[in-house]
């Protein structure tokens, strides 16, 4: 009895442990918490309050088309509003709140404590929030982009384009990094981070659907940021990469913009699916039908999106065998999509439904989208395509798909998870309420525009003429706005004003199958100790897990060391590998992400000695965030997380997460490099002299760049081999070696253009060979910061032959950079010569 | 006159006809997918066995899609070459070059015998004759667009696109610009006639002389000279030849001033000439507010006698 009554107090007394580590900040300094339930809530509210915001505008826009000639507003007003509506909800919005979702939801769902690097969650949020609300603010002060949210040059590269397309580019730039951000981290944290037994075919749905969608914004986010990287040096220094008249093309933009767009749609959609993939089986009572083929499918779609980009340029001339593949292409995508359609009817149909407010939701969605669905099945045919192309068709279309695909998904899921945030359920009668609103409004908005657009009315048009056909419809559709937004309206009225009174409800009301109904929400742990899981459903089928979690009867149930730590596992198999020890409250995110915010802001202005010293101050502040908050030694070697397994508390190498994190970003940057490479030899196709007669950088440059940047990667990789077999001081010599000659390499990269004198203002190409050689520079300077870092830790004595996980990472780096060295420098050194 | 769905040319009707097969055909495919779910969410229902629910996914999702898409696949690809036939370039046919700019569309009728025609703002194409555009731009993306005749092409500065429409169906048509090219994307629009063979040939013919109506109201010509309007307007058989603003030659006969924004009349014109960037933002045309109203209706009158 008494032995019952002591573990029950060393229980409790673990507990208070585990509760203090865990707790976040008092007062303002709740601001500097890193806890991944707060970055998701923060980040979720932020991008609903964006979505409101871009949803005025959008009534805005409707008011103004309600009747013919109106004149309510500017047209340049007109175009500040659309653009902004358009960009906001794409990059503000859509893919902002699935981050938000996963970083929310992922930890208990998996079974962890917490992401794996919370600090560059808080990061990646502080840099969304400031991001966001400089491209906002903008149209308050009249300066908002007016060109399109597709930006097209030559007129967003135009005088007329004024300081909104700067602010769209550099504020969109600054937040394309943070969701990068965000992805590294999801991507680590599904594949290393599960609960033990959590083999990938046992996986929820919801982290696969993540996991490919993360992979995507890995490669679709670089094209776009390599675009803008180009758009800017066009806007600032007028360098010509889509001026016609200096050999640029106004096309390479369309094709860089889409294939970043495109995926884009699908990174948008995918995430709602897999809301819905979590939900029906919910309701449906039963495991979801077809696991494999809703897998599979959404791996094909994801494959598949890359392909398409074209579709969104079938009226630019291309050639039409082109357009034949790219028509084909963009109709299989609609096969993968119908799989998962059928897998959530299979599933309803093998089971019995109860159909609840999420419910009503999820059907009214797929109902909106199944159309969205069809009408693109028709757009993508070419033929009629060059009819609905850029007309009010297409404004339906969309709607139809992302509305339906992922609006209804998301407010399916708010209905759904909300008990998680604290412990309450929305209103029933509410969300009915605002569903019927939602779902009438908006077919009475965006049906009729179908007929608009056949009828000849196009897009981004402010006005029209009142004879030919449009009043009407666009006095319907005006009307419908006005109910969709009473739907929504209702939706924030019951978030904001929920019942603080109603008393907690039950732990898993839905009766849910999946492991993050047992994260609490009074709780900021994710799980009071890691189970080991056997079934897709562990709630269901694994009896007696909820107590057993919720008892510390499983893995890591303490915080012995006062740290915050989870699990790490192995990629497929999910077996134990390491305890990693994850950062915690800091203010150094918000310091870093202030000040990138301000390198951006600052460049828009064209303030450059502000974006200078803001840009050093950044560096600075990473390094000390690097320094202090990672790679740390830690005071023991291994840590016993019960049941008889001892896990070592440092890794270095494949089987650290922060490896992963470096392989990842690598492999972003990687594509954001070959997209450049494809500017590059699209001008070569398009000219028939892309040299337009001017002098190349020549081959030596080139070549002895390409050598000491080889000499500087076979010095890091020599350093870290050295370093493990206990050579500490060759390790060092060969560091400082290594950091000399990849300065001398950065001096060889640019003295080759400069010593030709090719001027990047006359004519793309030697624009194109300036980009690709400051890029490798660049990337060179960065490796030598690296290597400098690597030799400070090792002086300092952290780092050591058995810690060596900064040199691992570093070594890696410089991997990426060789190739990216052999790649450029081959590319502007021998290719000209071999022409 | 500006709807796909009552076409007047041989590539609009087809894709019309396109259309109205996959609109009834994704009706009966949406409304069997949202009946299924309906039933799907019934309460009061037997579930199904697991292993019926798992033979519906391949073959509602997989097998049925691919066939349709194939199908329908196979009708539109067919479709495409014979909807744009492109004519060997040295063959002997009428071609006609537009140039987009902002906002408004300079247009020339290359005959084959090497003569053209200069105009601007208005298109012009015989019933039953395939006619080939050449297309470019000369600052933005614009995207000529004829929708009772065909599809869009893009007109892109430093490519010239290729486009064919063949008018089945003799009348006045509305085209517009459809690619968004700055503020008044809205106000680039134009007129397209389709008309009899005979009657276009008349119409070319005169086209390729002065105006009759310059000799006309002399004090309005006088004025138009003194304002050096002829620095950007082109006047055929006068000394104005600019073409940095659209063609004025015979600018009387034309249905619509401004690209498509006003009905051609005196009163329009006048309206246009004293502050285009009222009527039109964007306009580079300088407003001509110390004209008077005298002065005004004289320009006006002759420029509308220029037919």
């Amino acid at each position: 009895m008494s032995e019952v009554a002591s573990q029950e107090r060393d229980r409790k007394a673990e507990e208070e442990q585990l509760r203090a580590v865990w707790e976040n900040p008092s007062g303002w300094r709740y601001w500097t918490s890193v806890n991944n339930y707060q970055i998701g809530l923060w980040y979720g509210a932020t991008a609903f309050a964006f979505m409101l915001f871009a949803g005025l505008l959008a009534l805005l826009v409707r008011a103004q088309l309600a009747v013919p000639e109106n004149d309510l507003i500017s047209a340049d007003l007109y175009n500040q509003a659309y653009t902004l509506h358009g960009t906001v909800m794409m990059f503000l919005f859509a893919v902002p709140i699935f981050e938000a979702v996963a970083i929310f939801l992922l930890p208990p769902m998996l079974g962890a404590r917490e992401m794996p690097f919370p600090r560059l969650g808080a990061f990646g949020f502080w840099s969304f929030l400031i991001g966001g609300v400089f491209v906002c603010g903008s149209i308050f002060f009249g300066a908002a982009p007016s060109t399109g949210w597709f930006m097209y040059p030559p007129l967003a590269t135009s005088e007329q384009a004024g300081i909104g397309a700067d602010i769209w580019l550099l504020g969109l730039s600054f937040i394309e990094v943070a969701s990068l951000a965000a992805a590294v981290e999801l991507i680590v944290g599904i594949m290393k981070c599960r609960a033990p037994g959590m083999r990938v075919n046992l996986m929820p749905l919801f982290a696969w659907y993540l996991l490919i969608v993360a992979g995507m914004i890995v490669f679709a986010f670089p094209p776009l940021i390599a675009g803008d990287l180009l758009f800017e040096m066009q806007r600032m220094f007028d360098w010509p990469f889509f001026d016609a008249a200096r050999g640029g093309d106004p096309l390479l933009w369309q094709h860089l913009f889409w294939i970043f767009g495109h995926p884009e749609v699908y990174i948008i959609f995918l995430p709602a699916i897999a809301l819905l993939a979590m939900i029906v089986p919910t309701f449906a009572g039963r495991p979801i039908v077809g696991y494999s083929w809703i897998v599979l499918a959404a791996v094909g779609t994801g494959f598949l999106s890359f392909g398409l980009w074209v579709h969104h340029m079938f009226a630019t001339g291309l050639p039409q065998i082109s357009l034949a593949f790219f028509s084909a292409a963009s109709e299989a995508v609609a096969i993968p999509t119908a799989v998962q359609i059928f897998v959530f009817i299979a599933t309803m149909l093998a089971g019995r439904v109860i159909f609840s407010t999420p419910m009503l939701f999820a059907m009214g969605g797929i109902a909106i989208f199944v159309m969205g669905g069809l009408t693109g099945v028709m757009v993508a045919l070419a033929p009629f395509d060059w009819q609905a192309h850029d007309t009010y068709f297409i404004v339906a279309h969309l709607h139809y798909v992302l509305i339906g695909g992922m609006l209804f998904p998301v407010f399916a899921g708010l209905y759904y998870y909300y008990p998680l945030i604290d412990g309450k359920h929305m209103s029933d009668r509410v969300g009915r309420f605002a569903f019927w609103m939602m779902f009438t409004g908006f077919n009475i908005t965006f049906f009729p525009m179908h007929l608009a657009g056949l009828r000849g009315m196009p897009r981004r048009v402010y006005t029209y003429p009142a004879d030919i056909g449009w009043d009407w419809l666009n006095l319907v559709s005006t009307m419908g706005a006005v109910v969709l937004g009473i739907g929504m309206f209702a939706v924030v009225v019951d978030v904001t004003l929920h019942r603080r009174n109603k008393p907690r409800g039950e732990q898993n009301p839905w009766n849910a199958g999946t492991l993050e109904w047992i994260s609490e929400p009074e709780e900021n742990w994710g799980v009071r100790s890691i189970p080991r899981i056997e079934s897709r459903y562990p709630l269901w089928d694994q009896k007696d897990l909820a107590r057993a979690v919720r008892a510390g009867e499983w893995y890591l149930p303490d915080a012995s060391e006062g740290r915050r730590e989870t699990l790490v596992t192995s990629v497929l198999d999910a077996e134990p590998e390491q305890v990693l020890r994850v950062g915690g409250t800091a203010y150094v995110t918000i310091v870093s992400a202030a000040l990138l915010g301000t390198v951006f802001v600052a460049l828009t202005f064209k303030w450059w000695i502000v974006s200078g010293l803001a840009g050093v101050a950044f560096v600075a502040a990473v390094l000390w965030w690097l320094w202090t908050g990672t790679g740390e030694i830690p005071e023991q070697e291994e840590k016993h997380i019960g049941h008889g397994i001892s896990l070592p508390l440092y890794a270095s190498g494949v089987k650290s997460a922060g490896w992963w994190a470096m392989f990842i970003t690598m492999t972003g940057d990687g594509t954001a490099f070959a997209s450049l490479v494809f500017g590059y030899f699209f001008f070569w196709t398009i000219h028939s002299d892309f040299t337009g007669g001017l002098a190349g950088p020549g081959a030596f440059w080139p070549l002895a760049a390409l050598g000491l940047f080889a000499a500087g990667w076979a010095t890091t990789v020599g350093a870290r081999e050295l370093n493990r077999r206990g050579a500490v001081f060759a390790a060092r010599a060969l560091l400082v070696a290594g950091a000399l000659l990849s300065a001398a390499g950065c001096g060889a990269a640019l003295t080759g253009p400069w010593a030709s004198g090719m001027d990047p203002t006359a004519h793309v190409y030697p624009a194109i060979v300036w980009i690709l050689v400051i890029w490798a520079a660049v990337h060179g300077a960065v490796g030598i910061i690296m290597q400098v870092y690597c030799l400070a830790r090792s002086l300092a004595g952290r780092l050591t032959p058995r810690h060596d996980m900064d040199l691992h990472n570093v070594a890696l780096y410089w991997h990426f950079m060789l190739v990216t060295a052999l790649v450029t420098f081959g590319v502007v050194g021998l290719f000209p010569e071999a022409l | 006159m500006q709807s796909a769905l009552d076409p007047a040319g041989e590539e609009a009707s087809q894709v019309a006809t396109l259309f109205w097969v996959m609109t009834i055909g994704g009706l009966v495919i949406w409304a069997l997918v949202v009946l299924l779910s309906l039933y799907a969410s019934r309460w009061k229902r037997e579930p199904i066995s697991e292993q019926a629910a798992a033979r519906l996914i391949p073959w509602a999702g997989g097998v049925l899609p691919v066939t349709v898409l194939t199908a329908l696949l196979a009708y539109a690809l067919w479709l495409m070459p014979s909807l744009r036939p492109f004519a060997d370039p040295d063959r002997a046919g009428l071609r006609v070059e537009v140039v987009g700019s902002q906002f408004w569309w300079h247009v020339a009728y290359r005959r084959p015998d090497g003569t053209s025609v200069i105009s601007a703002n208005e298109i012009r194409l015989p019933v039953g004759e395939r006619v080939e555009f050449s297309l470019t731009s000369a600052d933005m993306i614009h995207s000529f667009w004829i929708p009772a005749l065909g599809g869009k092409m893009d007109l892109i500065p430093g490519r010239t696109n290729r486009l064919s429409l063949l008018a089945t169906k003799a009348g006045t048509y509305r085209g517009q610009c459809a690619e968004f090219c700055g503020i008044s994307h809205a106000h680039m629009a134009f007129p397209a006639i389709a008309m009899e063979p005979a009657d276009f040939e008349a119409w070319l013919a005169a086209r390729s002389r002065p105006s009759e109506g310059l000799g006309a109201n002399q004090a309005g010509r006088g004025l138009f000279e003194r304002e050096r309007c002829g620095s950007c307007h082109r006047v055929d058989g006068t000394q104005a030849q600019s073409t940095a603003g659209p063609d004025l030659s015979h600018v009387g006969s034309r249905l619509t001033i401004g690209a498509g924004l006003l009905e051609n009349d005196v009163e329009a014109l006048e309206r246009f000439i004293v502050h285009p960037a009222s009527l039109k933002h964007g306009s580079r045309m300088p407003a001509y507010t110390h004209l008077s109203a005298d002065e005004l209706a004289r320009i006006a009158a002759w420029l509308k006698g220029l037919q």
